[in-house]
């Protein structure tokens, strides 16, 4: 008897993460085998999902998962159901192949259990995205897979470009997960339901409500920032600066499949509509047609394939919005065929890398002998990319256009955008395979060699399998298409895919016209590249460009408006601050009319009396005081006595914390007074003096007033006496502050421990930068803000 | 402020100080203390450590950067919180593991745990500050 199902399905996605915590370790003990051992996660996640397929093909809904924060109905709940189950296996699948490559990739990298732990951290974010049941678990894991992408993008850190690239995309795809956040919330409110398997029985009524566009333009949007659509796409080919493991993973199995596995899970709750088709389609056939003419234009084999990504991407989504039986069963094939070929490839590119020393397509030639597994991998991969026959990319070009051909004229122009697009990414796949390996061997600046085992077992499994699996249509029609398309098309697709070239099937002449104009644009590769060169320089503008100027105008901005308001003269600050605060105090009274009269002081004890004496006396000392400091202390003896006070009201904790705070301030402010060279007398004139003055008395007698306004309300003291009740038989603890802090509102003060350890960062940074700006020796006064000061007394 | 009286009780100062904080932590969930007044009592130790012997010796009697105390802090208090999630329960449910060890009755909770993080994150916050403030070297 093994954990419940709901612990082991959360393990999944929470299981990469424990490893990531031990990775470094690992490698550390097992060395150049890290890679191997680590993979040992994902193969025993693959594993564990593989024994859903049978329950699944059978139409069966496993569901499971933890409570996280019941109050608001989010569970940390997880739920399996053919399309989850399909990503899973992708992303675990492919994810065993990309960490063992990683441990060759990277071996000797001084970083390389980091970027283990990095990669790993990704693989769970990925794993709970897709296998989420709540919206909120999903937007949780959607974010993490930003954050964490970011990390791996911008893992070589030492580099401008790569900080870029990883920041530009964290800035893309974390600004559309927070568009997904308020999809999903006004998608929650309007529904009620914040499940999706709950969402999924709701189908049909979403479509109907008010809130149905914007509902689904936020989502789209969402997913569309993080699957690059157009024109949101220019951060993928950017991300190309990660290290290659990281652009096989992320642009083949993962990352950028988030968008389409969220528009696909969205379909049946948001499709189905004249916008949802509109919307979809043309974005997709947009980001198609341009993300083939990108790649062909490229001579950078990781760059073509970044492009081609793209491509493949807004076919994706264009499949997705078009929404016919067809059109899914070509999306789920092409969504396999496409992880499998491209993960290939990208790791063909890395080992093209590694063996020569250059990525340039238009400098390699000649390597098939010194490179002949890699080349074998290289064109099994190119035949699925470019849909040749047996191929799983055959079968998901044959649905896509049988789903297009026979129709009215928008598929038929669909049909033409699919067959040019494409017939670009199969150029593309058909030139990387046959260019660096064919013709006569060129120079490289490394000696070419063949690449280790860890290095290409990865392409090698990974094609062989995008081209067997032709062989087997019977068991996929059963166990991956029907449940998968199912899922998505929210009702039985009856798959039904079989090898047979049939003339008198248009979809297959309009593969031979994809074929053809493929083979044509790989003939005059060079002239079209140049061609394509030449328009983009026309053009002089990309989206890259239009990203700097957005974020360099937003910067500007933010700068005028800073020296608007923060203009830093603390004086000012402190005087609008503290007229605000006054205002604030006696304005509402004064509107309604609700001044209180003054109250029946009760008698005091001369202690008590005494207590106050020696308040009063400290602040008689601070205005007579003639030095900062002596201030300061005095101020100090005032905040003591209010200790006292409090102590002798029965409020020990209070006075406990007040005499900790009053030590503390005092010392605080009085090693600032040093570190700053403030001088240690104050300067203000007479009229200062008044005006400072007046509102300090505005604002303490404002605070009397209050209280006592507060007094003379009936207090309601019922949460004070369920805490009185409840503090020593549930919470084990008879001082009800500590147990308010640690226990009942234990929430809010991890929000202010944190605020606290934040705010000792930001004085450790600031005066870091002080210290590194100024260098100035601890006698001569610094530079800036007092400087101010001492210039206008 | 470096009086020879004062440099000389100042470790004496800072160590009664730092044991107090520790028994103002414990002693919190019942009687009068806890995890933010212990922590601001250490800071305060620190800081009177720090200023009387230099920021140089209070670090290194520290180990670690205060900072990373405070960061610590508020992790384990996160941590605390997502432990009641292995007893299916929600976050920072309180868990209670209350036996007898020589006939006294010992209580250990995920509260206790989460004291002792906030505990942690104040005293390397404000020590960051004070010390920071301290120093005119680059060793903060």
């Amino acid at each position: 008897m093994g954990p419940s199902i709901d612990v082991s399905i959360a393990l999944v996605s929470v299981a990469p993460f424990l490893a990531a915590l031990l990775a470094p370790w690992v490698k550390r003990f097992t060395g150049p085998l890290a890679g191997w051992v680590l993979a040992i996660v994902p193969a025993s996640i693959f594993l564990f999902l593989a024994g859903f397929i049978g329950p699944v093909a059978e139409n069966e809904v496993v569901r499971g998962g933890l409570s996280w924060i019941p109050a608001y109905g989010i569970a940390f709940s997880f739920f399996i159901d053919g399309l989850s189950l399909l990503f899973g296996l992708l992303i675990s699948g492919i994810g065993v192949f990309i960490v063992i490559y990683s441990g060759g990739y990277l071996a000797g990298h001084p970083h390389q259990g980091r970027f283990f732990a990095y990669i790993l951290m990704f693989m769970g974010s990925m794993l709970g995205l897709v296998l989420a049941d709540n919206l909120f678990t999903l937007f949780l894991f959607w974010e993490l897979t930003s954050i964490t992408s970011f990390l791996l993008i911008g893992f070589d850190h030492s580099r401008q470009a790569a900080r870029r690239a990883a920041y530009q995309s964290l800035v893309v795809t974390g600004g559309g997960g927070l568009v997904l956040l308020a999809g999903f919330i006004l998608l929650a409110v309007m529904t009620g339901e914040n499940s999706l398997t709950g969402l999924l029985t709701t189908a049909g009524l979403v479509q109907q409500h008010s809130f149905y566009l914007p509902v689904m333009l936020l989502i789209v949007a969402g997913a569309f920032a993080k699957s690059a659509q157009v024109p949101l796409h220019f951060w993928l080919p950017n991300a190309m600066e990660a290290p290659t493991p990281v652009s096989a993973y992320l642009h083949s199995a993962t990352m950028v499949k988030a968008g389409v596995y969220l528009l696909a899970r969205m379909s049946p709750i948001l499709g189905g509509t004249g916008h949802w088709f509109w919307v979809l389609t043309l974005f997709g056939g947009v980001t198609l047609l341009l993300g083939g003419a990108l790649a062909v234009r490229q001579t950078d084999i990781k760059q073509m394939l970044a492009y081609t990504t793209m491509g493949s991407l807004g076919l994706l989504v264009l499949l997705i919005g078009f929404g016919t039986k067809e059109a899914i069963l070509g999306a789920v094939l092409y969504l396999c065929a496409h992880s499998l070929f491209k993960g290939a490839l990208f790791m063909v590119a890395g080992n093209l890398d590694h063996g020569t020393g250059t990525r340039d397509i238009t400098v390699l030639g000649g390597l098939r002998e010194k490179m002949s597994v890699t080349f074998i991998a290289a064109v099994l991969a190119a035949i699925s990319m470019a849909g040749l026959p047996i191929a799983l990319g055959f079968f998901a070009k044959e649905e896509m256009y049988l789903a297009m051909v026979g129709g009215a004229w928008p598929d038929l122009l669909f049909l033409a955008v699919l067959v040019v697009g494409n017939a670009l990414m199969m150029a593309v796949g058909v030139l990387i395979a046959t260019k660096p390996f064919l013709g006569p061997l060129r120079p490289t600046p490394q000696a070419p060699h063949e690449v280790s085992p860890a290095l290409f077992a990865g392409p090698v499994v990974l094609a062989v399998l995008g081209l067997v699996a032709g062989l087997f249509t019977g068991w996929l029609n059963v166990h991956l298409l029907d449940p998968t398309g199912g899922a998505i098309h929210n009702g039985a697709v009856d798959a039904n895919i079989h090898l047979g070239l049939d003339p008198a099937n248009p979809a297959l002449w309009a593969s031979v016209v994809t074929w053809a104009l493929g083979a044509l644009l790989v003939w005059r590769a060079d002239a079209v590249r140049s061609a394509l060169r030449r328009a983009g320089n026309a053009i002089g503008w990309t989206f890259d460009n239009g990203f700097d100027a957005f974020i360099s105008g937003l910067i500007r901005s933010a700068d005028a408006i800073t020296r608007t308001l923060h203009h830093g003269r603390l004086e000012i600050y402190m005087l609008v601050l503290f007229i605000a605060l006054a205002l604030a105090l006696y304005l509402p009274m004064i509107i309604t009319g609700t001044l209180p009269a003054m109250p029946e002081l009760a008698p005091l004890t001369f202690y008590e009396w005494g207590a106050i004496l020696i308040a009063v006396l400290g602040l008689i000392t601070v205005l007579l005081s003639v030095t900062r400091l002596a201030a300061i202390v005095a101020l100090g003896v005032q905040g003591f006595a209010v200790a006292v006070i409090f102590m002798l009201f029965g409020a020990p904790d209070l006075a406990f914390t007040q005499f900790m705070v009053e030590t503390l301030s005092v010392i605080i402010l009085a090693l600032v007074m040093t570190k700053l060279h403030l001088d240690a007398r104050d300067h203000r004139m007479l009229e200062e003096r008044v005006r400072d003055g007046a509102v300090a008395l505005a604002v303490a007698s404002g605070f009397a007033v209050m209280l006592v306004a507060v007094l003379g309300v009936d207090l309601d003291l019922s949460l004070t006496e369920l805490f009185r009740a409840t503090s020593t038989p549930i919470a084990h603890g008879r001082n009800i502050v500590n147990v308010i802090l640690v226990d009942y509102r234990a929430i809010d003060t991890l929000g202010e421990i944190s605020v606290v350890m934040a705010a000792g960062l930001a004085i450790l940074a600031v005066i870091r930068v002080r210290f590194h700006e100024g260098r100035v020796p601890p006698a001569r006064p610094a530079k800036s803000g007092p400087g101010r000061r001492r210039a206008k007394a | 402020m470096n009086t020879v009286i004062f440099r000389t009780v100042a470790p004496g100062i800072a160590a009664l100080m730092l044991v107090f904080s520790v028994f103002v932590l414990l002693r919190g969930h019942n009687e009068p203390g806890g995890g933010f007044i212990g922590g601001l009592i250490g800071a305060s130790g620190l800081a009177v450590y720090g200023i009387a012997c230099g920021v140089r010796e209070a670090r290194k009697a520290m180990v670690v950067h205060p900072i990373t105390i405070a960061g610590f802090g508020v992790f384990i208090a996160a941590i605390s919180g997502l432990l009641p999630l292995f007893a299916e329960v929600p976050f920072l449910t309180g868990l209670w593991w209350i036996f007898e060890l020589e006939g006294r009755e010992i209580a250990l909770s995920t509260p206790l745990i989460f004291d002792i993080g906030v505990y942690a994150a104040v005293v390397g916050a404000v020590s960051t500050i004070a010390l920071t403030l301290e120093s005119d070297e680059e060793h903060f």
